[in-house]
């Protein structure tokens, strides 16, 4: 392992070799070729998905550009989320101040697009050029008569997950706002699922057959005025721990609703997922439905999952994702399908979450934080994965060992959560790992 | 299921951008230095900036691109990046190994006034490493211009930071400007049937699409050398493709309205390297000037092999021209894109009604006029351009085909209308590194494309499915 940046050394271990906890929840080493982005991108991934709501990003073209249509948040209604929308600031008003241009651009978007709210995303050189952004939004509030939320999400002021910070602050303003709503009973909010390729929709239905009623969804799917009223929901059901506990917590403190941490990948999180739920609302009926729901979804899945189980059985894996949780089923998903993880690692995970990590894997696995792609591949290489499982930034080191790859990141076009998700995570793994191609790179 | 935007009937002035068709400058820098041999560069700035970057054009060119991060803190904000700036460099230089570290600046890094040519002196003066790498920088905040301007500046400032005067040479420079891997690969191979010695910057060809590796290369092989670039101030000539080239930087400009020259600008000044500046050769007549440019440089003829494949295009054009004449055509990208595509749909009797960029030089007009000088005045030429302002142009007037990279997907999806991809990025395709736009061979590809497209179009909306076209 030479020429790794010495900083980065005891954001690395090897389970049965290295006893001290891993270093994590830090600034990106200077230098390093981080996957994570800035604190801009926490609070944009996480805000994305409203789709009745504007997204205007206040800064020069890049930040909006290259968030253009970004994630696979699909909506069943309106659009306006997967437009990309910039004050595109020039010199001039670097020098002279931005705000005007905002005022405007804020107007003339409101009236042309008749949004529900508007997110306002201050990058890098808003608060340098000292822009007034909350001023600017209170005007366009009280003017324009819908929430104008800003979002001070400075790339420079933290990491990713501190952007996530920002982003639930700005869901805690509409929260609460709706006070004529009236939950019906067994109200849940999902927290931290983004309807990648319809997720949310699967886990909703789910939750449907077992008499749950969803209140907000936070964030896939999204819309302002289910989000005013997610204070009356009974639970929050919080997948994607990193980016959504806080708003739990916080709303625990506010409105006294209770969270638990869900996830939605592989059999056993998913079912436990409704089982909580019903154990939670203290419903045999709903545990009957959900037992129902269960045991009919993995009979029909068992049989499919056999054959390419065969296929991956001692097959090894390689996992580099956003959150630690995430990465926790991905271990439980890949040993259903006979396979062994040897190497996981994330952008953002905390410490219990690498000590679960360390608990549940093998000796030998290497387990990092805040990695990039030079010790991505040494990893790889010295533990002879045959997939990796990423997002876009991990699929070309893969490719060029000649390894397969699974995207789960929030690009992907299949469901890979739930039960139908669990199966299309088994093809598209075997998919990659067995296909011929790689023969003529060995 | 999914609602479709509002269609907005008058386009009503805004003061935001919606679906910007253009990047920042950071990203073109980027690639810029990435055609040079054992270059890493780093972005002078957030952590978002380089990541986003990467995976921008990770998408396109399906190939690990490191990019590094001087990772600004709040603290760095403040008191100045300078602490942040030798962390970077040292870091990279551990880890990679590189024989050049390549920074760009960023908005940020800007706005605070960090002077990175300071800091790389002073770093370069207290480093107690023996070999230090070759530093260069370029000055790219993403206020100022667009991803083209920060492309040119990059190139400027490696020409800048390396080359060397003396004795003339035989030999030329090529500045290809902002073109595919493939475009690259075919102009070397080019230039050396014509027996001419080059050298080409950048040159991205491999960096930027490498064939698989037994092991990980933590910096990719192929580039052009920084001993190479050092020739340029003795080279006989330098060709440059782009006329608008870096011009929109100068928008919105406050404190500094000078441009910075071009590459070839600077070696015509300062070494008096005579300089060639054309559009990109695409389309037989643009192509032909850039052949009759080679052939007064070196005195040779065009090698067989080139007249032949100019036959064979110009033999493919009497085939399909039917079915494309008279088409209208919307054509978008970055502004010398967009100049040589519209020349290229002008001589092949495609009506190019709107010729749109995100791009701010002000000059796309001027250019269109200059070269389709026929229909140059039906055109609408359109500057600082976006996406939402293309789609509701299309909305209002049914163009026939759109002609340009593949952001404009959904507009294409949206009102049906058949779309060519080329140019930069294709992230919803593989090989859009390897599209073949220059020289007699690219036109081949672009020509068959756009008729095939045309009559794919004509096919699938036909009650018959006809077998002969």
């Amino acid at each position: 392992m030479d020429a790794f940046i010495n900083d980065r050394q005891n954001s690395i271990l090897t389970k049965g070799k290295d006893n001290a906890a891993i270093a994590c929840g830090k600034a990106s080493v200077a230098g390093s070729v981080s996957q994570r982005a800035c604190v801009f991108c926490g609070s944009r991934v996480v805000l994305y998905p409203i789709a009745d709501a504007l997204h205007l990003i206040h800064g020069p073209v890049g930040c909006a550009a290259y968030t253009w249509d970004i994630r696979g948040s699909l909506s069943s209604g309106p659009q306006i989320h997967r437009l990309s929308f910039t004050t595109d600031l020039k010199e001039k008003e670097v020098v002279f101040g931005g705000e005007e241009r905002l005022y405007k651009a804020l107007i003339s978007l409101i009236d042309t697009y008749k949004p529900k709210g508007a997110f306002v995303y201050a990058t890098c050189i808003v608060g340098v050029i000292g822009d007034d952004v909350e001023a600017v939004c209170r005007r366009v509030t009280r003017e324009k008569g819908i929430d104008v939320i800003p979002v001070m999400s400075e790339g420079f002021n933290g990491t990713k997950k501190d952007g996530y910070k920002i982003a639930c602050g700005a869901l805690s303003k509409l929260i609460g706002t709706d006070t004529s709503f009236e939950a019906p009973e067994h109200s849940i909010n999902i927290l931290g699922d983004f309807n990648l390729a319809g997720e949310l929709w699967m886990l909703a239905e789910y939750y449907k057959k077992m008499g749950v009623n969803l209140v907000a969804a936070m964030t896939g799917d999204g819309r302002v005025d289910d989000i005013r009223k997610a204070h009356k929901a009974q639970l929050n059901v919080v997948q994607c721990s990193g980016s959504m506990i806080g708003l739990a917590k916080e709303m625990k403190e506010k409105y006294g609703i209770p969270f638990m941490k869900v996830s939605y990948f592989g059999i056993e999180d998913m079912s436990d997922a409704l089982y909580e739920v019903a154990k939670f609302f203290k419903s045999e009926e709903m545990m009957e439905k959900a037992r129902k729901l269960v045991t009919e979804e993995i009979s029909k899945l068992l049989p499919q999952l056999a054959q390419y189980r065969e296929k991956l059985e001692g097959k090894k894996a390689a996992i580099y994702v956003g959150g630690a949780f995430k990465a926790i089923s991905l271990v439980k998903a890949l040993r259903l399908l006979g396979m062994k993880t040897v190497v996981v690692g994330s952008q953002t995970g905390n410490v219990d979450d690498y000590n679960l990590l360390k608990d549940m894997c093998d000796d030998g696995t290497i387990i990092c934080d805040d990695s990039n792609p030079n010790e991505l591949s040494e990893f790889v290489k010295q533990t002879g994965a045959d997939l990796f499982i990423g997002g876009v930034k991990e699929r070309p080191i893969a490719y060029k060992l000649g390894l397969g790859f699974c995207d789960h990141n929030h690009e992907r076009k299949e469901a890979l959560a739930g039960y139908e998700g669990m199966l299309n995570f088994a093809k598209e793994v075997y998919a990659s790992v067995c296909s011929p191609v790689w023969q003529f790179m060995k | 299921m999914f609602e479709n935007a509002p269609i907005i009937k008058s386009t009503k002035e805004f003061t935001a951008t919606r679906n910007a068709c253009k990047l920042c400058a950071p990203l073109g820098a980027s690639v810029a230095f990435k055609g040079i041999r054992g270059c890493v560069p780093i972005i002078h700035g957030s952590q978002g900036c380089a990541t986003y970057i990467r995976r921008y054009l990770i998408s396109h060119f399906k190939e690990p691109v490191d990019i590094a991060s001087s990772n600004f803190t709040e603290e760095a904000t403040v008191f100045g990046g300078g602490a942040n700036c030798d962390r970077a460099i040292t870091n990279v230089i551990g880890q990679y190994n590189p024989e050049v570290v390549a920074l760009t600046t960023t908005c940020l890094s800007e706005t605070i006034g960090d002077d990175v040519k300071m800091y790389i002196h002073d770093y370069k003066k207290n480093s107690e490493l023996k070999d230090l790498p070759a530093f260069v920088t370029a000055s790219t905040p993403s206020y100022q211009g667009s991803h083209m301007d920060g492309f040119h500046e990059a190139v400027g400032a490696a020409i800048k930071a390396f080359a060397k005067g003396g004795e003339k040479g035989t030999h030329i420079n090529i500045f290809p400007g902002f073109v595919s891997t493939e475009d690259l690969r075919q102009l070397k191979y080019l230039l050396s049937d014509f027996g001419i010695e080059f050298v080409m910057l950048p040159d991205y060809s491999e960096t930027l699409d490498n064939p698989i590796w037994n092991t990980y290369k933590r910096i990719p092989e192929g580039g052009t050398p920084v001993s190479a670039i050092e020739t340029c101030g003795r080279a006989a000539a330098s060709i440059e493709f782009g006329t608008i080239l870096n011009s929109g930087a100068l928008s919105g400009r406050v404190k500094n309205t000078k441009l910075s020259a071009t590459g070839a600008e600077y070696l015509e000044k300062e070494f008096e390297v005579k300089n060639y500046r054309m559009p990109l050769p695409i389309g037989v007549k643009n192509t032909d000037r850039f052949f009759n440019v080679l052939e007064e440089i070196s005195g040779k003829e065009m090698p067989i092999r080139y007249l032949t494949e100019r036959g064979r295009l110009i033999d493919s054009y009497a085939d399909g021209h039917k079915y494309i004449f008279g088409k209208k055509a919307v054509v978008y990208g970055e502004e010398d894109f967009v100049v040589a595509m519209t020349t290229f749909l002008d001589e092949i009797g495609v009506e190019v009604v709107l010729a749109a960029t995100g791009g701010e030089s002000g000059n796309l007009e001027d250019q269109i006029r200059a070269n389709c000088p026929e229909r140059g005045e039906q055109i609408l030429a359109k500057n600082m351009f976006d996406y939402e302002k293309i789609r509701e142009w299309c909305q209002e007037n049914k163009p026939d085909l759109l002609v340009g990279n593949s952001k404009a997907y959904y507009i294409a999806r949206e009102l049906d209308i058949p779309i060519v991809r080329c140019g930069f990025p294709i992230h919803d395709r593989i090989g859009g590194q390897r599209i073949k736009h220059l020289g007699y061979a690219g036109t081949q590809d672009l020509f068959d494309q756009v008729v095939n497209t045309m009559i794919q179009y004509k096919q699938d909306h036909s009650p018959v499915g006809y077998k002969y076209m």
